[in-house]
């Protein structure tokens, strides 16, 4: 059996799978039934400042958009940091950790952006026994109207700033979450590691409106006839959050710099992805609170499943495997010719790959009169669509050209080496460079 | 229609090998991988789920379909065969449709519940066809365990023993070990030999010796059991059957639909199996409809079920008695047998009406018939057994009996219903409460 047990920046766990800073972590009794259910860790949920705490809407405070059979695809929260006084939150953390010293109890903090309020919150945490510090800049919602989270994670020299503040201030780890609502992250991601950051945690959620109200035409979740954006989370982030991962991983001035991948994990297909593309352990939330603390039952056995499969010893050896292989568009090798294969034994003769190729795409697929789907090679771009929409598993699959093989569409034989843009003559910088 | 089919008696080859063979196909056919996912889209993942607690085995059933949702069916397999070793004999004959399917809170949503039992044997087929055992040994603790019967209930409890550690012998009247699994079933419910196969899937964890055709007071006693092993588990379901009192009950051609079953389950060549052209099965339970399902499978022409209350106190389910009626079986309920007629073999049976309190009714009525099964019940036998509750051995808790150092489960101890995965759960539990004693002595 595979060794799911992580090391994160010092932090150790039983496995990869922590509950990101959310509603789920925002009290006693929550984390330790996430715990007893087998989680390895949690962000406690984002504290503020001593005083009187943030308060939330008394409406609702959740949107949501579904596919087929009304499963849950995206969620949008207008909920605040934790409204729960500090103290209290900060008692139940270190009776937590007092109880479960094997689990990762990190601290998510907000507090406004002076230093002062940064180095008088920290000792208090520390004083919990928790393992690390998170450091919300993430939140787009609430709370950057007032000049935190997100409004902070906009600006990478604040960014630089804060992190600074809090490493000189304490021992613990300090984890940075980034917002995706910025152009690009590595600005960020950089400001964090200059300001001495042991890690980068992201994404936050997206900015979002989920429906709008055609009756009342107000945006929802709707309060007394209004609306605000929210923060956008779930599956449907999951592939923006992948390639933010992957935008930092394989940065050269960020190499090695630990990552917490979080944005729609929900089964351990998705963290084993996250973890491939540089992401040292992973961050849940929707997930769990769509479903139940019980979900990480099935990571658990699916990525310690897929470890022993794939030889592997421990999740420190999936980490990065797929980092080497993100490239940029240019290197792609255009001598790479595939052609789309449809299988008649597991064609149902929906006619879907057809209405898209022909209406949309090369017209490369033929129809015969009693419904037979076919690829015509001399027009297949190899694009997937066809694969894409397709509804049955592996139905329509891509079959690589071998060397040598006419591609029909061209007429060329496909070549053996590599060959991309920054080589091909229709490339004017490839051009002048032979003049 | 040809002359083989119209044939009087009880003879065999009524049809050809082909349609015997379609006849006889798996009930649920297994799903395919693409099948199995769109299947396993469906489950909601309750919380607390009803399916959970409908099961007798108390198997994580969201769970398990996450995992084969998440392309993990080995991992799924495991879940479920870590409550229930026989998961893959249960995935075939477990009534679903009163267990998990009816509580499946899609049932109640649509009407159509997620098909819990075709995705269980997808999970456990697939592991099996690995030839992966999951589960390994502990240490030895060098106790050895008696159990009697090689059925669902011996078979659970001597893998659970194996598992922490001790020695098990398992004897079996028999001479082939699985029990009901392997003599008791329909043949469409366990195709190409399963429960032999499963049976030597379970052995691989090793520590299990099968002694066979050993029956319990012929060739073993239960106080000689007692002296040479630290316990002893009973689990040799019911040897007996119930008699049919009616006069004539012992003319040629009526037989116990159990020894039926079992023929036919043991039968090489189904086409060399006799049957008769009017079969008319006695009896309202899984057994009957097994019978007769079966009888018309053969070729019998005109096959009956006549059953003496009211079809909603049949135990077959609805769903059973559907299938018998969609194969061409006819049922008639609120009839008790009165008297077989025959010149040696019989030629009739007689029955008379009754009402709910099965009390006569003085309307009687006689079909034509061949061949009769009778499915009214089976008993426990033998001597020198534990106290019995009613006519099967009382047992309190996890499967303890009035004899200090025995314990019973599966049809031979009261309480439960009589089901495979009611038994592999008294098996399992007897086992766990048998290695709790163990290791605090």
């Amino acid at each position: 059996m595979a060794d799911l047990t992580t090391n994160f920046v010092g932090i150790k766990s039983p496995n990869p799978f922590w509950l990101a800073s959310a509603p789920p972590t925002d009290k006693e009794y929550n984390v330790r039934r996430a715990f007893e259910a087998g989680w390895g860790g949690v962000v406690w949920k984002t504290l503020g400042e001593a005083g009187p705490p943030v308060v939330n809407v008394n409406g609702p405070r959740y949107g949501a958009i579904w596919g087929a059979d009304r499963r849950l695809l995206g969620l949008n929260n207008i909920e605040l940091i934790t409204d729960r006084p500090l103290e209290v939150n900060l008692r139940e953390i270190k009776a937590v950790k007092r109880d479960y010293p094997d689990r990762a109890m990190v601290v998510s903090l907000m507090v406004p952006c002076e230093e002062e309020a940064w180095k008088a919150i920290l000792p208090l945490v520390e004083e919990t026994g928790a393992d690390g510090v998170e450091l919300n800049f993430g939140c787009p919602h609430g709370m950057s109207e007032r000049g935190m989270g997100s409004a902070v994670g906009q600006v990478p020299e604040y960014i630089e700033m804060v992190t600074r503040w809090v490493k000189q201030s304490t021992r613990m780890p300090c984890i940075v979450k980034l917002t995706p609502n910025i152009t690009d992250i590595r600005k960020p991601a950089m400001a964090a590691h200059a300001g001495g950051a042991d890690a980068v945690s992201l994404i936050n959620t997206i900015n979002s409106i989920t429906s709008v109200d055609l009756d009342l035409f107000a945006p929802e979740p709707t309060i007394d006839g209004k609306g605000a954006h929210g923060g956008y989370c779930g599956p449907a982030v999951k592939p923006i959050a992948l390639n933010m991962v992957a935008e930092i991983a394989r940065s050269p001035e960020m190499r090695g710099l630990p990552i917490s991948g979080i944005g729609g994990v929900t089964t351990w297909k998705d963290a084993a992805e996250f973890m491939a593309l540089g992401a040292g352990n992973v961050q849940v939330c929707t997930a769990a609170m769509t479903y139940g603390f019980k979900i990480v039952q099935e990571m658990i056995s699916g990525l310690s499943q897929y470890l022993d499969e794939k030889g592997l010893d421990s999740t420190a050896d999936l980490v990065g495997r797929a980092v080497p292989n993100i490239s940029d568009w240019q290197n792609l090798n255009l001598n790479y010719v595939t052609k789309a294969r449809i299988d008649q034994d597991l064609c149902i003769s929906c006619g879907r790959c057809f209405a898209a190729c022909e209406d949309t795409s090369h017209q490369a697929i033929a129809m015969s009169e009693d419904r037979v789907f076919t690829v015509k090679d001399d027009e297949c771009v190899a694009c997937n669509l066809c694969v894409n929409v397709c509804p049955v598993e592996a139905c329509i699959t891509m079959e690589r050209l071998d060397v040598g093989v006419i591609d029909a569409r061209t007429g060329q034989p496909v070549a053996a080496e590599h060959g991309d843009w920054t080589s091909h003559p229709n490339n004017p910088a490839v051009a002048q460079a032979a003049e | 229609m040809d002359a083989r089919a119209l044939k009087e008696g009880v003879v065999p080859g009524r049809l050809d090998a082909d349609a015997l063979n379609a006849g006889f196909v798996d009930l649920h056919a297994p799903l395919t991988d693409h099948e199995a996912l769109v299947a396993a889209d469906r489950c909601y993942f309750c919380h607390d789920a009803p399916c959970i607690t409908a099961c007798p085995t108390d198997i994580d059933i969201p769970l398990f379909i996450r995992q084969i949702a998440t392309g993990t069916p080995e991992a799924a397999a495991k879940t479920i065969l870590t409550q229930n070793i026989m998961g893959g004999m249960c995935a075939r004959v477990c009534p679903t449709e009163t267990l998990c399917e009816e509580a499946c809170v899609r049932e109640a949503a649509e009407g159509e519940p997620v098909q819990i039992g075709r995705l269980q044997r997808y999970a456990t087929d697939t592991l099996m066809a690995q030839g992966v055992h999951p589960f390994s040994r502990a240490a030895s603790t060098g106790k050895r365990i008696a159990v009697v019967g090689a059925g669902p209930a011996g078979l659970a409890c001597a893998h659970r023993l194996a598992m922490h550690g001790h020695d098990v012998v398992v004897f079996d009247a028999r001479s082939k070990a699985g029990g009901l699994n392997e003599y008791g079933i329909a043949a469409y419910k366990s195709t190409e030999d399963f429960a032999a196969r499963e049976v030597d899937w379970l052995l691989q964890i090793g520590g299990i010796q099968i002694r066979n055709n050993m029956a319990l007071g012929r060739d073993v006693t239960l106080s000689a059991l007692q002296g040479e092993y630290d316990a002893v588990f009973l689990g040799m379901g019911l040897g007996g059957v119930n008699a049919l009192t009616a006069p004539g009950a012992e003319k040629e051609g009526v037989l116990d639909a159990v020894g039926f079953i079992a023929d036919l389950r043991q039968a090489t060549d189904l086409s060399a199996l006799p049957v008769g052209r009017d079969v008319v099965v006695i009896g309202g339970g899984m057994t009957a409809v097994d019978a007769a399902v079966q009888s018309k499978l053969l070729g019998a022409l005109n096959v009956t079920i006549v059953y003496r209350r009211g079809r909603d106190r049949m135990n077959a389910s609805v769903w059973e008695q559907d299938l018998a009626a969609a194969k061409g079986v006819r049922i008639i309920t609120n009839a008790s047998p009165v008297a077989v007629h025959g010149n040696g073999a019989v030629r009739e049976i007689e029955f008379e009406f009754t009402d709910d309190e099965l009390a006569p009714t003085g309307q009687t009525f006689r079909l034509a018939a061949d061949q009769v099964f009778k499915a009214i019940g089976q008993t426990l036998s033998g001597e020198d057994l534990p106290n019995l509750d009613g006519r099967k051995i009382a047992v309190s808790g996890p499967g303890r009996t009035s004899v200090q150092g025995v314990w019973a489960g599966g049809d031979c101890a009261a309480g439960g219903e009589d089901l495979t995965v009611t038994a592999v759960a008294e098996g399992r539990d007897a086992a766990e409460d048998i290695h709790a004693a163990l290791m605090r002595a």
